[in-house]
């Protein structure tokens, strides 16, 4: 994985709540076996028009000044629904790699760890001040850094975050989570034969 | 000290809690459809790793398939999905109910069919409603497919502990009430994200009363309301829906198992973080005006207003929901007319869902203009319900009869909403597009469905018969 350290990039505003993994990917570009490519079909149902091709100049991501953005700031509840990890999949492919909210779905936030993405949470004070500077000054550049959990902005907001240890960690160092397990591969052994008698109807020929 | 069930089943599926890092959780049953798992296989391939417990995989083809003419997917892409599913659990010896096969069907329907699930497991999916499995006092959750290449690998999960919220339903139920109703009147209440980092647990007199099939449609709907998963506390009519089943518990093992799944239930007194409390007297037939599931309101109510909600969000979420439904504040529920009708997925596509659709809509006749279609969850609920002749019953009254798969309920397989059709669905989602680009759902029950079928539009039906 790509480690995540400190980035200072474009933040994009979507002032929209409950924004579910249906809208982040329709269900019709789920169909494909692979990880990649997924960042073409982003929001489709909100960024092109009736003809599936034209932007829709109304949706927010299409703005000029959003364009190149690496940091997504959008309203509560945010990748509800679908499990579907196409959803960060498309949000990393298009670009993205922060998103900051007030709150996650859980497995939505989840999957975002697995894919090099930062999920942010705020209170809805210092959301409404980072929806602000950005709507008064589109294209404005946060700063994002993981190791000292800091949000800063050019208006001079300084925002402190939590992250799981482990999460940051794994964040930082680009790990792979199997990897990380396997090294605990004796406990998972002496798990199952200890189950297979514990219940042993759950175990084929035990 | 006491422990709720949550606690209990965390307990004995923890692995390891090393200092650093993250504790690992015994995964005891995979559940696995062709949508979110070819990714996972191919990062085995990739990193030459191998599927370590190979017997707790039940896979399934439900996503793609196509419910008229299910072997011609004329959807190429589809097509290789499908066919990457059957290859992939070829090469590693997965028992997979595939498209050839009696038992096929919605995954989180064919899973308490075969016994596969029992209480006091942890069971994940590379699906959301395999919250489904709560019913049975398993914890039961979705994930996504980088967890589902690590229970392959490991068959553990990197978990971190939830909050544990209690959900008492206490009374009796309404005649026409169902468990539909019971899920929708509690995500009304908490909200979608009401319950983000808990697990539910589901109790009360209302509950306890509710088939198995009924608690399956109410664990179904927990991930609605936003919860890790949703519980049900097994009893007898757990044991009674679990014995003989294909890999249930058999001989001397049955009565082990009963002692180790009592063991499972929350002890008396046992602490949640949160409770909240409805009564079932109070809960009437449910109707979704919005794109969000906790858009819902009983059949005898109107469509809320903006200034209806004091929160800003709520308000706005409304102004948006108001313009995308094409509906108008105020308006009667029942004054809602609908296109479609929808009966079926792995909320309401079971055996006892079509009989309570077919209770209503016998004799009758399906409204003009209105398409109405009958999905069942798997063959086995076909098959049972030709058997009890539903089939003759739907399709006197105008419906069309189907071949199992998850169809319109995520509208991947070609059944799909058109640009501005309106629905009145048995499914689990109302988001925006869900049903199609454009398309407006309404989730319903099995029979409050089949009574707009007949009439046109929503009706109560407990003054409607």
């Amino acid at each position: 994985m790509q480690p995540y350290i400190k980035h200072t990039s474009i933040a994009a505003l979507m002032d929209r709540s409950n924004v579910d993994t249906d809208q982040i990917i329709p269900k019709n570009f789920m169909k494909k076996v692979e990880r990649t490519g997924f960042g073409i079909n982003l929001f489709h149902n909100w960024r092109f028009l009736a003809d599936n091709i034209t932007p829709n100049p109304a949706f927010e991501l299409n703005k000029p000044a959003f364009q190149g953005a690496k940091i997504l700031v959008a309203g509560e509840n945010f990748g509800c629904g679908s499990s579907r990890e196409h959803a960060p999949w498309a949000i990393a492919d298009y670009g993205f790699n922060t998103i900051i909210s007030t709150s996650f779905a859980d497995i939505f936030h989840s999957n975002c760890f697995k894919n090099s993405i930062l999920p942010i949470v705020v209170t809805a004070e210092q959301l409404a001040s980072l929806m602000a500077e950005i709507a008064a000054n589109e294209g404005v550049e946060f700063t994002i850094d993981l190791p000292e959990q800091k949000v800063t902005t050019p208006g001079g907001i300084v925002i402190n975050f939590d992250v799981d240890a482990f999460r940051k960690e794994s964040l930082i160092d680009g790990l792979d989570d199997i990897a990380w397990t396997l090294k605990h591969v004796d406990k998972i052994t002496a798990y199952e034969e200890a189950n297979k008698k514990k219940l042993p109807w759950l175990w084929p020929n035990a | 000290m006491t422990k709720t069930m949550y606690e209990k089943i965390w307990d004995a599926n923890l692995v390891h809690e090393p200092e650093s890092g993250s504790p690992l959780l015994f995964v005891d049953r995979h559940l696995m459809h062709e949508v979110t798992s070819p990714q996972a296989f191919e990062g085995l391939r990739l990193e030459n790793r191998k599927v370590r417990n190979v017997h707790s995989i039940l896979g399934t083809i439900d996503h793609c398939v196509p419910t008229k003419d299910r072997h011609n997917i004329v959807d190429a892409i589809a097509k290789k999905q499908v066919e990457t599913m059957t290859s992939n659990c070829d090469e590693n010896d997965i028992n997979l109910f595939g498209m050839d096969s009696d038992q096929n069907g919605v995954i989180h329907i064919i899973v308490p069919e075969h016994g596969f699930v029992h209480p006091g497991m942890v069971v994940c999916c590379g699906d959301s409603h395999t919250a489904t499995h709560g019913a049975f006092g398993a914890l039961a959750f979705g994930i996504g497919t980088s967890e589902v290449e690590h229970i392959m690998a490991t068959q553990t999960l990197q978990q971190k502990k939830a909050k544990t919220m209690l959900v008492k339903v206490e009374g009796k139920l309404p005649e026409y009430s169902t468990a539909k109703d019971i899920a929708l009147a509690i995500i009304g209440v908490t909200g979608t994200a009401g319950g983000t980092g808990f697990v539910m647990e589901f109790a009360g007199s209302a509950i306890t009363d509710l088939s198995m099939e009924a608690r399956m449609t109410l664990c179904n709907m927990a991930i609605e309301a936003g919860a890790r998963a949703g519980l049900v506390a097994p009893d007898q009519v757990t044991y009674d829906y679990l014995e003989g089943r294909e890999f249930s518990p058999k001989g001397d093992h049955w009565a082990q198992a009963i002692t180790y799944w009592e063991s499972m239930k929350s002890d008396e007194g046992a602490v949640f973080d949160e409770t909240i409390t409805l009564r079932a007297e109070d809960i009437a037939p449910q109707v979704s005006w919005g794109t969000s599931p906790e858009q819902v309101i009983s059949v005898t109510g109107t469509v809320p207003a903006p200034s209806d909600f004091t929160n800003e969000v709520k308000a706005q979420a409304c102004t948006n929901a108001l313009k995308y439904m094409d509906i108008k504040a105020g308006q009667k529920i029942t004054d809602i007319h609908i296109d479609i009708v929808f009966v079926g997925s792995c909320t309401n596509g079971r055996i006892e869902d079509f009989r309570a659709t077919a209770d209503i809509i016998k004799g009758k006749k399906v409204a003009e203009g209105v398409q109405a279609i009958a999905v069942p969850g798997s063959f086995p609920v076909k098959v049972q319900a030709e058997k009890e002749g539903l089939d003759k019953i739907f399709l006197d009254a105008g419906w069309e009869w189907r071949d199992p798969g998850c169809s319109m309920c995520l509208a991947m397989n070609g059944d799909e909403l058109k640009d501005g059709q309106r629905s009145a669905s048995t499914s689990n989602r109302n988001f925006e597009g869900r049903q199609g680009k454009g398309g407006r759902t309404h989730l319903v029950s099995p029979a409050m469905a089949g009574a707009a079928s007949i009439a046109g539009h929503f009706v109560d039906i407990r003054d409607w018969k």
